[in-house]
């Protein structure tokens, strides 16, 4: 009874990651799948949404900026603020250039917004982090609180699913598409590319701030590690082209899988001796690394491929047609 | 008087000086493929730390100096990288190039965890034991290790300067930089160009590893903190163009030791936890003002 009651809150932890990773793969298929921008710092805009909540929340304490004990609402609308003025000024330089620019900018704003968090230890306590961060609906019974939080996440998810589903099918979603495609023609067609292109770059980075606020309330506690480009960029990407680019439904069944393996990897591999476990961990990390090589060359539409909308007449034998 | 001028000089200038030779060499290889392969080569910073460790483990062995077993370092990190290229980037050769930038992406990090995997994390040096600076003029000093790095570098651009100049790979390696569709018309063996630019880059790039280890010391993670910078300056000098590549990396590295001199007052200009953002800010600066660099280089 005690293992089937530990299995089940180990499930439901795994499942609000996972949850999370959806959050972030959805923001990266806004960028990649649907407008072609190339975020190579997810893990940059990630943090500054974790922090700008963390800070917005918690008591007051003399080790970093604190004190204001915001509202969750609030404080989840200023990450995705923050993140969003943040998103506008780089993509205000870099998206009129080509997507490798901007791959080159996201990691440097990324990697300087880890020099920030590490250096003005006033506001972020550095390297130590802030800690205490209140966790919504921590004051329930044990295993309803983790419940309740999950369902958060699930439903955030589903809604952002949903509106993002509508978007694609509005003629917006078309633009995107359009512009994407043959950016040319797009643009010969009267569409104004870059303001386009900015609205996909902006929400996209929202939507990872907003999982960084979870991110940090779920954790109850937030350090300069939760920037780190392996599980907060590359993962993230490795989920987005393994469940399928340009695909909702792929998004998140991409980040439930891979964080899965992820996770379960990870359980393995600790149970063996110290020396054997760090190499391991390197090994996996290795093959996730192979496993998006794989997918890119043998299966690069992903498990769930693009699905293009075709006009109702042509519909028959038109669609599962992609140019990759 | 000396003094200061000795302060800013031997702890600002000489290093800035030092670390501006080894981005250069890491910005020729990087440009060399962003204009020929015309992609963002993101695992660049990773070949730059797999040199720094052959050459450590060719030390371990022979006992001898690091400059010395350079070459050979080089030489088995040019075959790493022709075997990236064959397994990894080879199958996008016709895809639009962006899928070329997702792979490097992930090469970075199957070459980082390779590393970390072989010789663990923990930091190394290559050379043990401090050595005494040569004093001149009573305030001027200059480490010999200083001088062993910036003399290989130097020797190293003007090879890729004879090679891009005077060999026939060389002139075909220039021509395709410049048109790929031209270059393919008049006969040059697109296949052998990409070759000679693989073994062109990472070999400065080991270089580069090799004598940033010399300088300071190996952690895996030393390959991802020069990408940012050998980004910046492959920007500043213009995509495509080696020359650039060389004003870059000495610009981008003397902008960040000079940094933290104290210019006004007494404490340093910038906090020196943020040297690593004034390459950034370089690079934003320059992709606002001229995207195509100081020696009108491609803008994509």
């Amino acid at each position: 009874m005690e293992q089937a009651y530990g299995n089940f809150l180990y499930i439901v932890t795994l499942l609000t990651a996972g949850g999370i990773y959806a959050i972030l793969a959805l923001g990266l298929n806004i960028q990649w799948g649907f407008t072609g921008l190339f975020n190579a710092g997810i893990a940059g805009f990630y943090a500054i949404g974790a922090y700008v909540s963390a800070i917005l929340t918690t008591a007051p304490s003399v080790r970093h900026l604190g004190g204001y004990e915001m509202p969750y609402a609030v404080s989840f609308a200023a990450a995705m603020i923050v993140a969003g003025i943040l998103a506008w000024g780089v993509g205000k330089i870099c998206l009129r250039l080509r997507s490798d620019y901007l791959a080159i900018a996201t990691i440097g704003i990324a990697e300087i917004f880890r020099l920030i968090l590490k250096n003005e230890t006033w506001a972020t306590n550095g390297p130590r982090g802030v800690s205490q961060v209140p966790k919504p609906f921590e004051s329930l019974p044990e295993p309803w609180n983790a419940l309740a939080f999950l369902a958060m996440v699930l439903i955030t998810v589903a809604v952002i699913y949903i509106l993002l589903e509508t978007a694609r099918k509005s003629p917006w979603g078309r633009v995107m598409t359009a512009i994407r495609e043959n950016e040319p023609a797009a643009r010969a067609a009267g569409k104004n590319v870059a303001r386009f292109r900015m609205e996909g770059f902006v929400v996209g980075c929202m939507l990872m701030a907003l999982a960084g606020a979870f991110t940090a309330h779920n954790l109850k506690f937030i350090g300069p590690n939760v920037s780190d480009p392996l599980t907060a960029t590359f993962l993230v990407w490795v989920m987005l082209v393994v469940g399928g680019s340009a695909n909702n439904k792929g998004a998140i069944l991409g980040a439930f899988l891979m964080w899965t393996v992820w996770s379960a990897t990870e359980l393995l591999t600790s149970r063996l001796p110290d020396d054997w476990a760090i190499r391991t961990a390197y090994i996996r990390i290795f093959l996730i690394g192979l496993v998006l090589q794989i997918v890119l060359q043998k299966f690069p539409r992903g498990i769930l491929p693009e699905q293009r909308l075709t006009s109702p007449a042509k519909a028959p034998g038109a669609t599962g047609k992609t140019v990759d | 008087m000396m003094d200061i001028i000795g302060d800013l000089i031997n702890f600002h200038l000489i290093p800035g000086i030092v670390l501006g030779s080894i981005y250069a060499l890491g910005a020729i290889g990087l440009t060399l493929t962003f204009g020929i392969l015309r992609f963002a080569n993101f695992a660049h910073g990773e070949i730059m730390t797999l040199g720094a460790y052959f050459a450590w483990t060719l030390v371990q062995l022979t006992g001898w100096h690091p400059v010395a077993v350079m070459p050979i370092a080089m030489g088995l990190t040019v075959l790493v990288a022709l075997g990236i290229d064959r397994g990894f980037y080879k199958p996008f050769r016709a895809s639009p190039t962006i899928m070329l930038v997702i792979a490097s992406f992930g090469m970075m990090l199957m070459v980082r965890s390779l590393v970390q995997l072989i010789w663990g994390v923990q930091i190394k040096t290559i050379m043990p034991g401090i050595q005494m600076p040569l004093v001149l003029f009573d305030w001027l000093r200059i480490s010999p290790k200083h001088i062993i790095i910036v003399t290989s570098a130097v020797a190293l651009m003007f090879a890729v300067h004879y090679l891009l100049t005077y060999t026939k790979i060389g002139k075909a390696m220039r021509a395709m930089s410049d048109s790929p569709e031209l270059a393919r018309l008049t006969g040059i063996n697109t296949e052998a160009v990409i070759r000679a630019t693989w073994i062109i880059g990472a070999a400065l790039a080991a270089a580069a590893g090799a004598l940033l280890a010399l300088d300071t010391h190996i952690q895996t993670m030393m390959g991802f903190k020069l990408l940012l910078p050998v980004f910046a300056a492959t920007i500043l000098g213009g995509i495509g163009r080696p020359y650039g590549a060389v004003v870059g990396g000495l610009v981008i590295g003397l902008a960040e030791e000079l940094s933290s001199y104290a210019w006004i007052g007494d404490t340093p200009l910038l906090n020196p936890g943020y040297k690593a953002g004034v390459a950034f800010a370089i690079m934003v600066a320059m992709l606002i003002w001229r995207p195509s660099g100081l020696f009108r280089g491609k803008v994509y």
